[in-house]
């Protein structure tokens, strides 16, 4: 058995999703999208978001280690992007962006050593570690910040080949390049060998240890990468979304959202993430304009706030209890649903393969 | 001696504030030890009831009055997680269960916000939080009543639920739910009723939490972070020592406020915020199952 990891391998479906994906990015979403409202606050947010929900993906659903500290490496991402294209003239932007991710899986790596002996809540409480640790660490040290005092710094331009990325969707187009291929690459190493041995310690440790399977470089690997995606996503968050760096934005209540989106979404999937990231942008969304045109404003905002947490708590009982695979099954089973009906109607057999397939 | 009397005085507040976490982690230790649930919610729990305390107060009801009707409301709460939330998940994994708490953290947390409003109270229980004159003057120390009554409050609740868990018969029956619910039930312990009274044991243990915290640090959301440090508490105590609860309390009250002093200038200050998730981590990598823990966690 061979357990190379493949991280650069794709496949001829990968690069027709990459040409469709980018068409519709590039050709479809500018054509429809009239106000530049949906890119800052809807599209943006949601596809960075997204991106360290994939993150938190990685090393919750596939590989089964409880984390939360996703916000910690979020801003660690976002920090470090900062300082490379501060502090190194002429860096190319995604260069930065590709190291600040790494600088995050350093330390993803340091905080996911407890993962080696412990799982479970505790392993919960030795990320928060990192989220407070790593929180700290920048509010406190003034070379992160490059000694600004005001506690707000505003994000660089992101400047590629010479041009400046300033327009709503111009920065929509630099987002949407990166998550695709984090995400495109997400579902390779989650479909080949390396996510096989995620799924196989996230199952049972002691069965994929006695299969060969190295715990500790497949936990590890699980919170670099996780923690790589993370850092990404948080750059991208802080130069695109929020154009500023403040350490608050990172707390941990960034965190508790992006476990819900996995939760939500469905733990162990990867379009989970994108399902998930989706509701818990657009629900509060959806609250406040229904709070508002039903009732007037006879309803205070922070009611609305408070209601918004109740159903959030509430979805994530109610999901534990009756679908733990969260919406990405039931968007499959409606799929499947769909499916079947029409394969009936059209009364054609299914043979044996197709259906295992189908069940696995 | 002057230098020897300061480190004491810092001592001597990290272990009042020790106390504090201790009350916290009292009510999760409760919880796992009736039902091996590791219950996210409890700082909710401290939240919500405080909260509720304070909200009937401003109502009009007498202090007595309240703390019975926060008791019962807590009642309910423990009532409707028993049924709607544990029941169904019975039998499953202790990750489900322990997202499911977390979800019930924050229905918890937003009910409380929907129904008192987000600003920050005071309550008064007419316990002074200023320096006792008599110890500055006598020992030299910064000890105000507030302190010592958290810290009598503490002893007295651990002191009466070891008693409770060791020599009653409810006590028995929740060692035996602990210990394996199906061979418990089959012998006839009620099943359900026992996880209504832990869990509304845990509530009553939260209000009392919360009224220490409310009373010091003003009633309001950041009481639900604070509670988050009852974890490393229970790392290092152990999850499922009621004595566990309040040495590692203490540890961590001690440490934290010694390193803040000691240690925290040379890196700016504000090492408390994560200090304690830090010492957990030595715990736990070298004595997992904490000081007082029965079970040796599942290691890998």
């Amino acid at each position: 058995m061979s357990a190379k990891p493949v991280f650069m391998t794709y496949t001829k479906g990968d690069v027709v999703n990459f040409v469709v994906l980018m068409a519709l990015a590039f050709l479809v979403i500018p054509s429809i999208v009239e106000t530049d409202y949906w890119y800052t606050s809807i599209l943006i947010p949601w596809l960075c978001l997204a991106l360290a929900a994939i993150g938190q993906q990685i090393v919750m659903g596939y590989t089964g280690q409880l984390s939360l500290g996703a916000a910690g490496f979020m801003a660690a991402g976002a920090f470090a992007c900062f300082n490379f294209i501060l502090r190194v003239p002429d860096i190319p932007f995604f260069v930065a962006l590709g190291l600040s991710g790494l600088v995050a899986a350093g330390f993803g790596i340091l905080f996911g050593l407890p993962s080696l002996r412990v799982r479970g809540i505790y392993l919960m409480v030795a990320t928060l570690a990192s989220q407070f640790f790593i929180i700290w660490m920048i509010d406190k040290f003034g070379w992160f910040k490059n000694y600004d005092t005001s506690g707000i710094i505003t994000a660089q331009d992101i400047v590629i080949f010479g041009h400046a990325f300033t327009s709503p969707m111009e920065m929509f187009f630099v987002v949407v390049v990166v998550v695709t291929v984090l995400t495109l690459l997400a579902m390779n190493m989650a479909r080949g060998s390396t996510g096989r041995n995620w799924m196989a310690v996230r199952d049972m440790d002691i069965a994929a240890e006695s299969m060969g399977i190295s715990l500790l470089r497949t936990k590890l690997q699980a919170f670099a990468i996780s923690a790589f995606y993370c850092g990404v996503a948080g750059a991208l968050f802080a130069f695109t979304y929020l154009k500023s760096l403040e350490p608050v934005a990172f707390d941990i209540k960034l965190s508790f959202e992006i476990l819900f989106m996995v939760i939500l979404g469905g733990l162990g999937t990867i379009n989970g993430a994108f399902i998930g990231a989706a509701f818990i942008l657009l629900f509060p969304v959806v609250l406040n304009s229904v709070g508002n045109n039903l009732f007037h404003g006879a309803i205070d905002a922070t009611i609305i706030s408070s209601i918004e947490q109740v159903v959030f708590g509430v979805l994530i009982i109610v999901f534990m209890i009756y679908e733990p695979l969260g919406m990405a099954k039931l968007w499959d089973n409606i799929k499947q649903r769909f499916l079947r009906s029409r394969s009936l109607r059209n009364e054609v057999p299914r043979d044996h393969k197709g259906l295992s397939k189908q069940e696995s | 001696m002057t230098e020897f009397l300061f480190f004491i005085e810092v001592l001597v507040g990290g272990l009042l504030a020790g106390t504090m976490y201790s009350l916290v982690a009292l009510g999760f230790v409760l919880i796992y030890k009736a039902s091996s649930t590791f219950n996210f919610a409890q700082g909710a729990m401290v939240f919500f009831a405080v909260l509720a305390f304070v909200g009937l107060m401003e109502l009009g009801l007498s202090f007595p009055l309240a703390f019975i009707a926060t008791i019962f409301l807590m009642f309910l709460v423990g009532l409707g997680t028993e049924r709607l939330v544990l029941e169904p998940l019975m039998n499953q994994s202790e990750d489900t269960l322990l997202m499911a708490t977390i979800g019930l953290g924050f229905v918890l947390e937003g009910l409380a916000q929907a129904a008192w409003g987000v600003e920050v109270r005071r309550l008064d229980l007419g316990i002074g939080d200023f320096p006792i004159p008599w110890i500055v003057d006598n020992l030299g120390l910064f000890i105000s009543a507030l302190d010592l009554t958290a810290g009598a409050v503490a002893t007295v609740m651990i002191v009466g639920l070891a008693l409770l868990f060791k020599y009653t018969k409810m006590g028995l029956g929740l060692r035996a739910v602990a210990d394996d619910p199906g061979a418990a039930s089959s012998i006839g312990i009620p099943l359900k009723n026992i996880m209504l009274m832990v869990w509304t044991a845990a509530g009553i243990v939260a209000l009392i939490a919360g009224m220490m915290w409310g009373a010091r640090a003003g009633v309001q959301f950041a009481l639900v972070d604070l509670a988050l440090k009852a974890l490393p508490v229970l790392i290092i105590g152990g999850f499922s020592s009621i004595p566990g609860a309040i040495v590692g309390g203490l540890i961590i009250g001690a440490t934290e406020k010694i390193l803040e002093v000691y240690v925290g200038p040379f890196f700016g200050g504000a090492i408390e915020g994560w200090a304690p998730y830090v010492l957990a981590i030595f715990f736990l990598l070298y004595r997992p199952e904490g000081l007082f823990g029965e079970k040796i966690i599942r290691r890998v």
